[in-house]
């Protein structure tokens, strides 16, 4: 890991100078071959088969007890899979998309507003202790209560179904990541703080300096967890209200017994969660790439 | 098209210089300081009537033991607290005194601190290019541009776009002096900055800031608790009294500059040192037995 991050560095600098460093297919071969020498993908791997046969042995292999009843993994992959589903929803019928599509939709405006509002509500948070006095004891206040809650309040406040499930999958990323922010910012140093005064810095040079960037890690790590959140209060959302959407198909086939279509909803779910949480923490790398080559250094 | 620029950077400097010597400015006099802490109605006294005076473009180490309140004393220097009574000058000017117990920070006062403090988030030439842009002198372009010249003139040439967490905590604290006197400060607080060095980079760090010095000439006041590192560097060297703190004792150091290694094992270092040791010595076993009857 450590010699990788050297090896793009140094490239990058030595541009048409003679170098050993290696480059485009050979970099990624490189890195590929070290990829596979390490234990990593080996476990995931098993990890994963290890999970799929444990679903496998106790619904469909030998049925234990209440296991039975639950679509075992041949029958969800068979239906997944199939041009033609028995219960009405495959990666063939137009269907599916649509609901990852709003889902997603719905997923991203909600992330998108909790971090435009949150972000900034705790950075000046962290950085002003009166905006803190004034702000903390309300948002602690409504942290705690959860989204199931809010639904009723949610479609009294809005009128159309679109507008309260957003508020709904909005509210629970903005807690957290307002937290976060406000985490990063008070685990700045203080000796930063004090270097830039030295150094002849106005209120909003230490803002933009250090403020900011000092609270990007855990500003990051907010929003990945941010995004999960945003995942599982939507659901909570669109099993209440809403005729589009995962969580919509769960609780729709939970309540017509179409139980196989429920786990491909599930899991469709957790993959796209999780694909949506690789990308903001690609995005944090990208951007915290002094984060980034420290750790590497570290052997991280 | 760089070489150029440099040159016509070392002819202004050494122009300014013959005109005007550096050491005219840099002047700190503190008179009868006290710094009293009250965090829980509990007085604790950190700094007692301590005074001082020091000379523009000396170099003047402060020797206790641990807690003695040489931060405090620096902190106050620099503008992060105020003090309880007495004054600090800067060239005839109050920087803190009754009638403002706080100082104001300034890059006239700038620090090198214990742990070191390079923003981990700015790449080395960005952080030594941060107070003269801030501060609106240069443009970021002319400021980067300078900031890579002082690097380089500080050994760092290569280091100058990776970020702190990149490079030896050696550099990481070079690169932080060269960040300190491009905004060509009128004094510089080291407050230790070698304390978690092995003796080998310590050396290569002493003498990287006395030719850092030789060409600034700005006064440096330093905090250590190493004697050596004191003498070899030290026009003066302040032995401070424990908490609270008070100057004990003062030991000229007249060995001429440039000093070179060697200098350790001359005679004249050694004799310099036991002077010194006695009485710091003396404060250090104090020290530690205030520490016992706290714990107690």
């Amino acid at each position: 890991m450590a010699s990788n991050v050297s090896v793009t560095s140094g490239n990058s600098q030595m541009m048409g100078a003679v170098s050993t460093a290696p480059a485009g297919a050979k970099l990624w071969w490189l890195r590929t071959r070290k990829a596979l020498r390490s234990p990593t993908p080996w476990l995931m791997t098993f990890g994963v088969v290890l999970w799929i046969g444990a679903y496998y042995v106790l619904s469909e292999g030998l049925q234990v007890w209440r296991f039975a009843k639950i679509p075992g993994p041949v029958a969800v992959l068979t239906d997944l899979l199939s041009k033609n589903p028995a219960w009405g929803l495959s990666i063939y019928t137009p269907d599916y998309y649509l609901h990852i599509g709003i889902s997603c939709f719905r997923v991203f405006a909600g992330f998108a507003i909790a971090t435009i509002v949150g972000v900034p509500l705790g950075l000046f948070m962290g950085w002003s202790i009166a905006f803190k006095d004034y702000t903390f004891p309300v948002l602690e206040t409504l942290r705690p209560i959860p989204i199931l809650a809010w639904v009723p309040l949610a479609i009294l406040m809005f009128t159309g179904v679109e507008t309260s499930v957003i508020f709904l999958a909005t509210l629970a990323s903005f807690f957290v990541t307002t937290l976060n922010t406000l985490l990063g910012v008070e685990s700045i140093d203080k000796s930063y703080f004090r270097a830039a005064a030295c150094l002849g810095s106005q209120p909003r040079h230490v803002f933009w300096h250090v403020v900011v960037p000092g609270a990007m890690p855990f500003i990051f790590t907010g929003l990945q967890i941010s995004i999960a959140v945003a995942w599982f209060s939507l659901v909570a959302a669109e099993m209440v209200s809403g005729q589009y959407g995962l969580g919509y198909v769960i609780m729709n086939s939970y309540t017509t017994m179409t139980y196989v279509t429920m786990v491909i909803g599930m899991l469709t779910l957790g993959f796209v969660g999780w694909v949506s949480s690789a990308l903001v923490r690609f995005a944090g790398n990208r951007m915290m790439q002094w984060h980034v080559r420290a750790l590497a250094l570290e052997g991280r | 098209m760089m070489q150029q620029v440099a040159m016509t950077m070392t002819m202004q400097d050494m122009a300014t210089q013959m005109q005007m010597p550096r050491t005219t400015k840099g002047a700190i006099s503190i008179r009868n300081v006290t710094k009293i802490y009250d965090p829980e109605g509990v007085n604790v006294m950190a700094v007692d009537n301590c005074s001082l005076e020091i000379a523009p473009g000396e170099i003047c180490m402060i020797v206790g033991p641990s807690g003695c309140g040489k931060t405090t004393l620096l902190n106050a220097i620099a503008g992060f607290h105020s003090i309880t009574h007495g004054a600090i000058y800067l060239d005839g000017e109050m920087l803190c005194g009754p009638a403002k117990p706080k100082a104001d920070e300034s890059s006239d006062r700038v620090v090198v601190f214990q742990n070191g403090a390079l923003f981990p988030w700015k790449t080395l030439v960005d952080n030594v290019a941060y107070g003269p842009m801030v501060q609106g002198r240069m443009t970021k372009a002319e400021a980067r541009d300078k900031a890579r010249q002082m690097l380089a003139e500080a050994g760092l040439a290569d280091m100058t776009d990776k970020y702190p967490g990149e490079v030896s905590s050696g550099m990481a604290r070079r690169a932080e002096v060269v960040r300190a006197l491009i905004n060509d400060p009128k004094v510089l607080l080291l407050d230790e900055p070698y304390r978690a060095m092995d003796a080998l980079t310590k050396s290569i760090m002493h003498e990287a800031l006395l030719e850092m010095y030789d060409r600034t000439k700005v006064t440096i006041f330093f905090i250590t608790h190493d004697l050596e590192e004191a003498i070899f560097l030290g026009d003066r060297v302040v032995v401070m009294a424990t908490r609270p703190a008070r100057t004990k004792k003062i030991v000229n150091v007249n060995i001429p500059r440039p000093r070179t290694y060697k200098l350790l094992s001359s005679n004249e270092f050694r004799l310099l040192a036991e002077e010194t040791k006695d009485a710091v010595h003396e404060e250090a076993i104090k020290a530690f037995e205030a520490g016992e009857r706290e714990l107690a």
